[in-house]
């Protein structure tokens, strides 16, 4: 038995620096996941980020780790790098509850979902399911069955979401690595209030099998965590074509973390103007101002329509959820969480014709983009238009404007996932200030682009995940 | 539906095609609901504004 893991150690390092320990043997998986179950416990109930702790589970597969290196077996890349998935993805033997009461009444997972099979096959240990909104309509994490989940960074104020659980968890080191989902911001939101790195791939790069779907047009899974080269990993392993996921790409798996220290020489990046560049505190536009300096970055590119965009994403999302619910929205709304429950049924009355006219917009749109990433490879924007509000704070005045707080939270990524672009958002340093993110925004399938402009700035310290362990 | 529905017109818009859709929706909720319906219409007006051209078709393809 190898000694217990300080929790000094354990919440200093990012996941793949835990597994190269493991690795090496100076340290047990079994230890880390001690170390893990045992921040989870001290810290956890503080942000309410876990709905289900796996702790015999956890202590099972990193024996397994530990019982392979003791073997001279290959462990896995991630060998014992305890991670956590939203309540979305299955997992085998626990109910899917998706921030949902209702779900509660099926019955558990038969298998887990390919996201969290992925991770684990690679050695990585799962210590559980973690908070979200209910059905990921929201970007607060506000839930009202199982309590809001808090900011690490300050316990009053929300983490984002609605994967903010999956922010919260890295934020408060419980563990260095989660996946969420990410249909208009679910990911980059969170990332960004919660001062994490978040990145969500191109749509279709990684299969959805296996998870709880919120609006199919626009979901995409994807990782949160410690490091540029932890949520890498992560992609790496979880990219790639699923027959068992309609959307998946055919495109095979090209790996992005060997190409993570190729630097920025070549990329031609510019900052978004124009809708991304207003209805914003000037904090967020400092943020972005940051992150270019030290790219040396001055020019300035448009998306046009990018507000029009943003409102064909609500339309689609507010269709397609509400059809996926419709049969409870109809038997049993009582049992919705009311923060949810009015966008949902309001949803479920949108005529058809504006439905396949936002469906058009959004080809339109792509090709538009399209020829925009003919003259630019990597674009920069805000991710939140300003750090984490209040919990129960309705609305915020950005830009001179009252506005409602929780929509406008997916402001600058939803005109983005909307097209499907592959981003990368990244915390950015601000000692003594709120963590917030900025957006670097790729071609689709260019991840290696955006994850290489964050390697780079995460080299210089322009940007690092901030833990409050 | 006009450019700048009222209340009382998002109102009578909610309760039709709810109604038209056999979705019951309790008086609680109603307001709620209308709220949001009119933030809905608002996006939907956007996009129904733009000129497209004939050829678009929609983004999601189907293969058989």
């Amino acid at each position: 038995m190898s000694p217990a893991m300080p929790r000094a150690e354990y919440v200093a390092s990012d996941g793949l620096g835990l597994t190269a320990a493991v690795r090496a043997g100076r340290v047990s998986a079994r230890a880390v996941t001690d170390a893990a179950l045992a921040q989870i416990a001290a810290r956890g109930p503080a942000v309410n980020t876990f709905t289900t702790v796996l702790a015999e589970q956890a202590r099972a597969d990193a024996d397994r780790v530990d019982a392979a290196i003791a073997a001279g077996r290959d462990a896995g890349p991630l060998a014992g790098l305890p991670f956590a998935v939203k309540d979305l993805f299955d997992v085998a033997g626990i109910t899917t509850l998706a921030g949902s009461k209702i779900n509660r009444e099926r019955p558990p997972a038969a298998r887990d979902a390919a996201a969290v099979a992925a991770l684990r096959r690679a050695g990585a240990v799962l210590l559980g399911a973690l908070n979200m909104d209910e059905y990921a309509y929201g970007f607060t994490t506000e839930n009202s069955h199982y309590g809001p989940v808090r900011n690490p960074h300050d316990p009053t104020r929300v983490a984002g979401g609605s994967s903010g659980g999956s922010g919260a968890a890295v934020g408060a080191g419980l563990v260095p690595l989660t996946l969420g989902s990410d249909t208009n911001g679910s990911v980059r939101v969170p990332a960004s209030l919660c001062g994490v790195f978040g990145l969500k791939p191109t749509y279709g790069r990684v299969s959805r099998a296996g998870s709880t779907l919120f609006a199919g047009s626009f979901d995409h899974v994807g990782a949160l965590g410690r490091s540029v080269r932890d949520v890498t990993a992560a992609l790496d392993l979880m990219q790639g074509p699923d027959p068992e996921d309609p959307v998946c790409s055919s495109r095979p798996a090209e790996p992005c973390l060997p190409l993570l220290g190729e630097g920025v020489d070549g990329l031609r990046i510019a900052i978004l103007d124009g809708h991304f560049a207003r209805g914003g505190d000037p904090e967020a536009f400092a943020a972005v101002g940051q992150v270019a300096a030290a790219l040396g970055v001055t020019r300035r590119v448009t998306i046009p329509e990018a507000h029009r965009a943003r409102a064909a994403a609500m339309v689609i999302t507010a269709s397609e959820g509400a059809n996926a619910h419709l049969a409870d929205l109809k038997r049993r709304p009582q049992d919705f969480d009311p923060l949810t429950r009015d966008r949902f049924l309001a949803g479920a009355l949108v005529p058809a014709a504006v439905y396949v006219q936002a469906q058009r917009f959004r080809a339109w749109y792509r090709a538009v983009v399209a020829d925009l990433f003919g003259q630019v490879d990597v674009l920069l924007a805000p991710t939140t238009p300003c750090p984490a509000p209040r919990i129960g704070q309705d609305r915020i005045v950005l830009d001179g404007v009252e506005v409602l707080i929780r929509p406008n939270l997916g402001v600058y990524t939803q005109p983005l996932s909307f097209i499907g672009l592959p981003v990368l958002s990244v915390p950015v340093t601000r000692p003594g200030a709120l963590p917030l993110g900025v957006q670097l925004v790729g071609a689709p399938f260019r991840e290696a682009h955006v994850l290489r402009v964050g390697a780079l700035l995460e080299a210089k310290g322009v940007v690092a995940a901030a833990v409050s362990a | 539906m006009t450019e700048n529905p009222t209340p009382e017109e998002l109102g009578a818009y909610v309760d039709e095609t709810a109604k038209r859709i056999g979705l019951p929706i309790a008086s609680e909720q109603r307001p709620g609901v209308i709220q949001f319906t009119g933030v809905l219409l608002a996006s939907a007006a956007l996009v129904m504004e733009f000129p497209l051209p004939d050829d678009v078709e929609p983004a999601p393809v189907f293969r058989p």
